[in-house]
């Protein structure tokens, strides 16, 4: 029923146009070209043009090959990604709201937080040995602090009238919690989500390529080993890329949801 | 009338760096009577915010005390409600929840019925599922009205409530807001910088010294609503208030 209200005193935002709707196919369509013509122009035999890589994607699929390597990632980046979440957000939100435990976790959050997922690989093998766990745990690792950090700066974010006024009509504890600094920080959560996904699907690729045997990080890197199939790195690389993309669209729509929205529009 | 609310001798400084200390009320004593609307007038920075903030209970008095109803105010709490020019309600709640959420300890099937009546009190009751950045400034300050008028205060400070909203609206909410007190006259402390609003809405006006705060005069205005600023006495009470603020010499 909400969106039966139009903004009042906010002009509509208008439509796309079509050009506008065009423009980033037209983008992909330029890129594409200049690929295609620097193949021509250089005459290289070994990095492969456009219709190589649809060539190559389409063997593929036809396999079965990309889909159980599609189905590994995805996999691996859901349960850490996910556990993640589960442990950030509510320690994100207990670090921002009080401030001793702030103060004693945070130097250690922002030690942890600069290292690169790629230095804790040996780490993660060692102790997970080269089974699913060392890539779920990286996963884990490179979205948790984006989240955390993003959390806890989202509960400092929150406007004091809003935690006044809770105050005054004796809101407390849990419920405070609950129905105030979390919407009033959800627009930062997710963001802090956002990044901590795209970091996810960004070191998935990475860590499938040590060690492991499924995954599109070990699609490209056994592309090459076996018979240096540019075709199929690409095609892999296209695929990361494509799916990140539709990963970060799920993400803004959570962004849509009214409860969160507020924060953008006002 | 009986004394609603009781500011005795209260004394209020800000530490600053270096032992330095800012007076912002010395020795202030008033009182407000039960529905009574009184307006404070008075130079920016004067004090008028920080003396809101210690009658809602949001801070303590150096010294002195404040009551209201008999009983002394320690900390906030629902009997007085704080409606602020910036705004308090909640954005990621609808119109309707935000009354609802406030609405602790009242039973269910009554909670519906008293949000319904406050919300059509101020004219939003085609906005129940509305949520506020989509409404517009005047509605967005009726609805922290209605918010605050659900959980049945005792008493509404009001700082600056309609000093975001432009000229046109803020004369539409003015005369709203004396028609909700028909209905709902709660003991009312209004801060305002505008000199016109206190007249067209006061039972008295205080008019307020630079700080360290003083009452310089209590003006009883004594015109019945709807008042006309073009009203004689209107344009004299006015112009003797800014003389006294300073606003106008001769």
């Amino acid at each position: 029923m909400t969106a039966s209200y139009a903004p009042i005193g906010q002009s509509v935002s208008r439509l796309p146009s079509r050009a506008s709707r065009a423009a980033p196919l037209l983008v992909v369509a330029v890129l594409l070209f200049a690929w295609w013509g620097a193949i021509r122009l250089s005459g290289t035999h070994i990095f492969p043009g456009p219709w190589d890589v649809v060539l190559g994607t389409v063997a593929l699929a036809r396999e079965g090959v990309l889909a159980r390597h599609i189905a590994a990632s995805l996999m691996r980046v859901a349960v850490g990604y996910l556990g993640a979440v589960a442990i950030a957000v509510p320690l994100g939100i207990a670090m921002g709201w009080n401030r001793s435990l702030h103060r004693a976790l945070n130097p250690v959050v922002q030690m942890l937080r600069p290292i690169s997922p790629i230095a804790w690989i040996p780490l993660a093998i060692l102790w997970f040995g080269v089974g699913n766990a060392s890539p779920i745990f990286l996963i884990f690792l490179s979205s948790f602090f984006p989240m955390v950090v993003g959390t806890i700066a989202g509960v400092h974010a929150v406007e004091r009238q809003y935690l006044r006024a809770a105050e005054n009509f004796g809101i407390t504890g849990m419920k405070l919690l609950r129905y105030v600094v979390l919407p009033g920080a959800m627009a930062q959560i997710v963001t802090g989500m956002r990044i901590g996904l795209g970091v996810a699907w960004l070191v998935v690729v990475a860590a499938e390529m040590v060690a492991i045997d499924s995954g599109l990080g070990y699609l490209i890197i056994d592309s090459r080993n076996a018979g240096n199939r540019y075709d199929l790195v690409v095609a892999a690389m296209v695929i990361i890329g494509v799916i990140g993309f539709a990963l970060d669209l799920v993400m803004r729509r959570i962004e849509r949801i009214d409860s969160v929205r507020w924060r953008y529009v006002r | 009338m009986s004394v609603d609310l009781a500011v005795r001798d209260v004394w209020k400084a800000y530490r600053l760096d270096q032992g330095r200390a800012l007076a912002v009320l010395e020795g202030l004593n008033f009182s407000v009577a039960q529905h009574e609307l009184v307006a404070l007038v008075g130079p920016s920075g004067c004090g008028k915010t920080t003396l809101l903030d210690l009658l809602a209970g949001f801070q303590r008095p150096d010294r002195g005390s404040i009551s209201f109803g008999g009983r002394p105010v320690e900390r906030p709490d629902r009997r007085g409600i704080l409606i602020t020019q910036k705004g308090s309600v909640f954005p990621w709640m609808s119109a309707w929840r935000n009354l609802t959420f406030v609405l602790n300890g009242v039973p269910e099937r009554d909670r519906a019925d008293r949000v319904r009546y406050y919300l059509e009190l101020v004219g939003l009751h085609d906005f129940v599922d509305a949520f506020p950045h989509q409404l517009s400034g005047g509605m967005l300050q009726r609805l922290e009205l209605a918010r605050a008028l659900v959980v049945r205060p005792e008493v509404l400070y009001m700082d600056e409530p309609f000093g975001s909203l432009d000229a046109l609206t803020r004369l539409r909410m003015r005369l709203e807001f004396l028609r909700i007190r028909r209905d709902e006259p709660e003991t009312t402390v209004l801060v305002t910088h505008d000199v016109d609003e206190a007249i067209a809405l006061a039972d008295r006006i205080f008019v307020l010294s630079e700080r360290p705060m003083r009452i310089i005069r209590i003006v009883e205005v004594r015109m019945e609503h709807p008042r006309s600023m073009a009203d004689p006495r209107a344009v004299a009470l006015k112009d003797s208030i800014l003389h006294e603020l300073g606003a106008i010499r001769d």
